[in-house]
C-alpha cells in the first residue's frame, strides 16, 4: 500500500514537472516582451516620438547631439525588401528543380547543399562579404561615380552588398518551405493539366506553384523575418554609417545598429538603442503573427 | 489555314517559352550548388594554410609571438555544454507535457505560440534580452553563463519541435500496451516513449549544438570576447562566470576590429568542418528517426 502512494507522488510529481518545463517558454516571451518595452520605451519621452523615429540626423555623439532612427528603419526595410526580390525568385526556382525537374542523382546533388548553405554559420558570410563582394563592389562604385560630387565614396561598403548577402542567406529557407510546398501538391492536378495538352513547364508554372502558394509565401514571410533579423553579417558588409539607403550608400539596419554601438553607448544614446531595439522587436512580432495566421489557415485547409 | 498557321505559331512560342523558364530552373539550381562549392573553396584556399596543431592548441599572444584558438575553442565548448545540459531536459520535458498530459486548450494553445514565437525572435533580440536580464539585472555580467543562460531560450525551441515530432511517430499501441500493463504514465513514458523517441532527441541536440557553433549575435553582448586558456582544469570553474568569447567572436573581431584576415579565415575552416559534421550526423540520425522501421 505504501508503494502505491509513493508510486502516485512520483507519478503526480512528473506531470508537474513537465507542467514546469513547457510553461518556460511563455515566461520567456513575457519576460522579453516586458524587457524590450521597458527598456525601450524611455528614449521616446526623452527624445520625443517624432524626432526619434522621423528624425532624418543620427549624430550621437556630437555636442548637441540628434537621435533619429528613420533612415535606420527604412534600411531596413527596403534591405529586407530586396533580398527577398533577389532571393526568392532563385530560391523558388531550385525549389521547382528540386520537387519537378531533377532526377533522384541530381536532387540527391542539390539537396544537401541547400541544407548545407543553411548550417555555414552567418560570420562566414560576413567575411566572405567583406573579402569578395566589398571590392568588387568598389570597383564598380568607381566606374559609376567618377567625377560626380555629391556621393561619398564607402569602398564598397553598401547597401547593395548587404542585400545581396542577406538573399543568400534565406536562400536555403525559401528552397525548403516552397519545396515542402510543392511537395505536397497533389498528382491529380499536374496529371489533368498534362491530359489537356499542357507541357511540363506550363504545368509547374500554371498549376503547380499556385497550388502552393500559401506554403510559397509561408516562405517567403520566414525569409522577411530572417532577414529583418540578421546582425552580424550585414554588419560586416554594408558599412559604418547611417545614411539614406541608396544602393551605393554605406547604411545602418536595426540589427547593425545595436551591433556596432550596444558595446559602447551611453545615456541617452544607449536609450535610444534600446528603442531601437524596441522597433525591430515590433518588426519581428508583425511578422511572426502573420507567419501563425498563415499556419494556422493552411492547417484548417486540409 | 490561318487558324492552323496561329496555332503553329502559339505552339512555337509555346516551346520557346518551356525553353526559356527551363534554362532558369537549371540556372538557379546550378547558381545553389556552384555558391556552396565556391564558398567551401574560398575559405580552404583562404585558411587552409593558416590551420595547424599549434593554431588550435595555443592562444594568440604578442609576447610569445603565437597565433591560436585554443581558448575560444575552450569557450564554445563550455558553452555548447552548459547550454545542451540545461536545455535538452526542459526542452523534451515540455514536449512530454504538450504531447502525453496536456488536453488541448488555453494553455496548450499558449505554450504552442510562446515557442513558435521564441523560434522567430532573431539572435540580436536575445543577445540584447540576455544582456538586460542575465547581465545586469541578475549580476552575472559578460560571462559564460549568461552566454549560455541566453542561448538557452534560444534553441529551446528546436529540442521541444524535434522531441515532439519524435514522440508522434512512437504508435499509440505502445503506450495502450504500457497502460494495460498497469504501468503509469511516468512509468511509460521513461521505459517505452523515450527510448523510443530518442533519435529525435538526440537530433534535436545536434540542431541545436549546430545553432550554438554558428552563433553570434547572441553572445557579443552576453558573454563577451576574452580568450584567455584557463591553464588548469580548476580553472575550468570560474571560467563560467568570466567573459569568453566563441570561435564566431573572435572571427568577427578577426575580420573587423583586428584586421587579421588570416586568422579569420582559419577559424572559418575550423568551423565549416565543425557545422558540416554536425549535419552528416544529423542526417545518419534522421534515417532511422522512425521506431516502427527499426528491427
Amino acid at each position: 500500500m505504501k508503494s502505491r502512494a509513493k508510486r502516485n507522488l512520483v507519478e503526480a510529481t512528473a506531470g508537474y514537472i513537465f507542467a514546469i518545463c513547457a510553461v518556460i517558454a511563455i515566461f520567456a516571451v513575457c519576460s522579453i516582451t516586458a524587457y524590450m518595452i521597458t527598456k525601450g520605451t524611455p528614449a521616446f519621452s526623452t527624445v520625443g516620438v517624432s524626432e526619434l523615429l522621423f528624425g532624418m540626423r543620427w549624430e550621437p555623439t556630437a555636442a548637441k547631439p540628434a537621435y533619429g532612427i528613420f533612415y535606420i528603419i527604412i534600411s531596413s526595410i527596403l534591405g529586407t525588401g530586396g533580398s527577398i526580390l533577389l532571393g526568392v525568385p532563385v530560391g523558388l526556382l531550385t525549389a521547382v528543380f528540386l520537387t519537378e525537374v531533377a532526377d533522384k542523382r541530381l536532387a540527391a546533388l542539390v539537396q544537401p547543399a541547400v541544407e548545407l548553405l543553411a548550417a555555414i554559420p552567418s560570420v562566414i558570410y560576413g567575411l566572405l562579404g567583406l573579402m569578395i563582394l566589398n571590392p568588387a563592389m568598389y570597383k564598380l562604385e568607381k566606374l559609376i561615380f567618377t567625377g560626380s560630387s555629391g556621393h561619398q565614396f564607402t569602398g564598397g561598403s553598401n547597401l547593395l552588398c548587404a542585400v545581396i548577402v542577406l538573399a543568400i542567406m534565406i536562400l536555403p529557407t525559401v528552397v525548403n518551405v516552397s519545396a515542402s510546398s510543392i511537395r505536397a501538391v497533389p498528382d491529380e492536378l499536374r496529371a489533368a493539366s498534362l491530359a489537356l495538352g499542357a507541357s511540363k513547364i506550363q504545368t509547374i508554372f500554371k498549376v503547380t506553384i499556385p497550388a502552393a502558394k500559401s506554403g510559397i509565401m509561408t516562405g517567403v514571410v520566414l525569409g522577411i523575418g530572417r532577414a529583418l533579423g540578421e546582425a552580424m553579417a550585414i554588419n560586416m558588409v554594408a558599412g559604418g554609417s547611417v545614411n539614406f539607403p541608396l544602393p551605393f550608400n554605406s547604411v545602418r539596419f536595426l540589427t547593425t545598429q545595436l551591433v556596432s554601438e550596444m558595446g559602447y553607448a551611453e545615456g541617452t544614446h544607449r536609450q535610444v538603442l534600446f528603442a531601437v531595439g524596441l522597433v525591430l522587436y515590433i518588426f519581428i512580432m508583425l511578422v511572426n503573427f502573420a507567419l501563425q495566421k498563415m499556419r494556422k489557415e493552411a492547417a484548417g485547409h486540409e | 489555314m490561318n487558324d492552323h498557321a496561329g496555332s503553329l505559331l502559339t505552339e512555337k512560342r509555346k516551346r520557346t517559352q518551356d525553353l526559356y523558364l527551363r534554362f532558369l530552373i537549371f540556372l538557379c539550381a546550378s547558381f545553389t550548388v556552384l555558391l556552396l562549392a565556391g564558398i567551401i573553396v574560398y575559405v580552404l584556399m583562404a585558411g587552409m594554410h593558416r590551420v595547424s596543431w599549434s593554431f588550435l592548441t595555443s592562444v594568440t599572444s604578442v609576447l610569445k609571438g603565437t597565433v591560436g584558438i585554443a581558448g575560444n575553442i575552450v569557450n564554445t565548448v563550455m558553452i555548447i555544454f552548459m547550454t545542451a545540459v540545461i536545455a535538452t531536459p526542459v526542452g523534451v520535458g515540455a514536449a512530454i507535457y504538450l504531447n502525453e498530459y496536456a488536453r488541448p486548450g488555453k494553455l496548450v494553445d499558449g505554450i504552442e505560440f510562446a515557442t513558435e514565437t521564441l523560434s522567430g525572435i532573431p539572435s540580436i533580440i536575445f543577445g540584447l534580452f540576455g544582456m538586460m536580464f542575465f547581465g545586469q539585472t541578475l549580476g552575472l555580467g559578460y560571462s559564460l553563463l549568461t552566454g549560455s543562460l541566453t542561448l538557452i531560450l534560444m534553441v529551446l525551441p528546436l529540442i521541444t519541435r524535434n522531441t515532439q515530432e519524435a514522440l508522434k511517430t512512437v504508435p499509440d499501441s505502445y503506450r495502450h500496451g504500457a497502460v494495460g500493463l498497469g504501468a503509469g504514465k511516468w512509468h511509460t513514458i521513461r521505459t517505452i516513449l523515450l527510448p523510443s523517441a530518442m533519435p529525435g532527441i538526440i537530433t534535436g541536440v545536434i540542431l541545436a549544438i549546430g545553432r550554438i557553433v554558428g552563433e553570434s549575435a547572441a553572445l557579443l553582448f552576453t558573454a563577451g570576447s576574452a580568450k584567455a586558456l584557463p591553464r588548469t582544469i580548476g580553472d575550468l570553474f570560474p571560467k563560467v562566470f568570466q567573459s569568453g568569447g566563441t570561435m564566431t567572436i573572435q572571427l568577427y573581431l578577426s575580420a573587423t576590429s583586428e584586421g587579421d584576415f588570416e586568422t579569420a579565415f582559419g577559424i572559418a575552416v575550423v568551423l565549416l568542418l565543425l557545422v558540416f559534421l554536425i549535419n552528416l550526423g544529423t542526417k545518419s540520425l534522421a534515417a532511422n528517426f522512425d521506431v516502427t522501421r527499426k528491427k
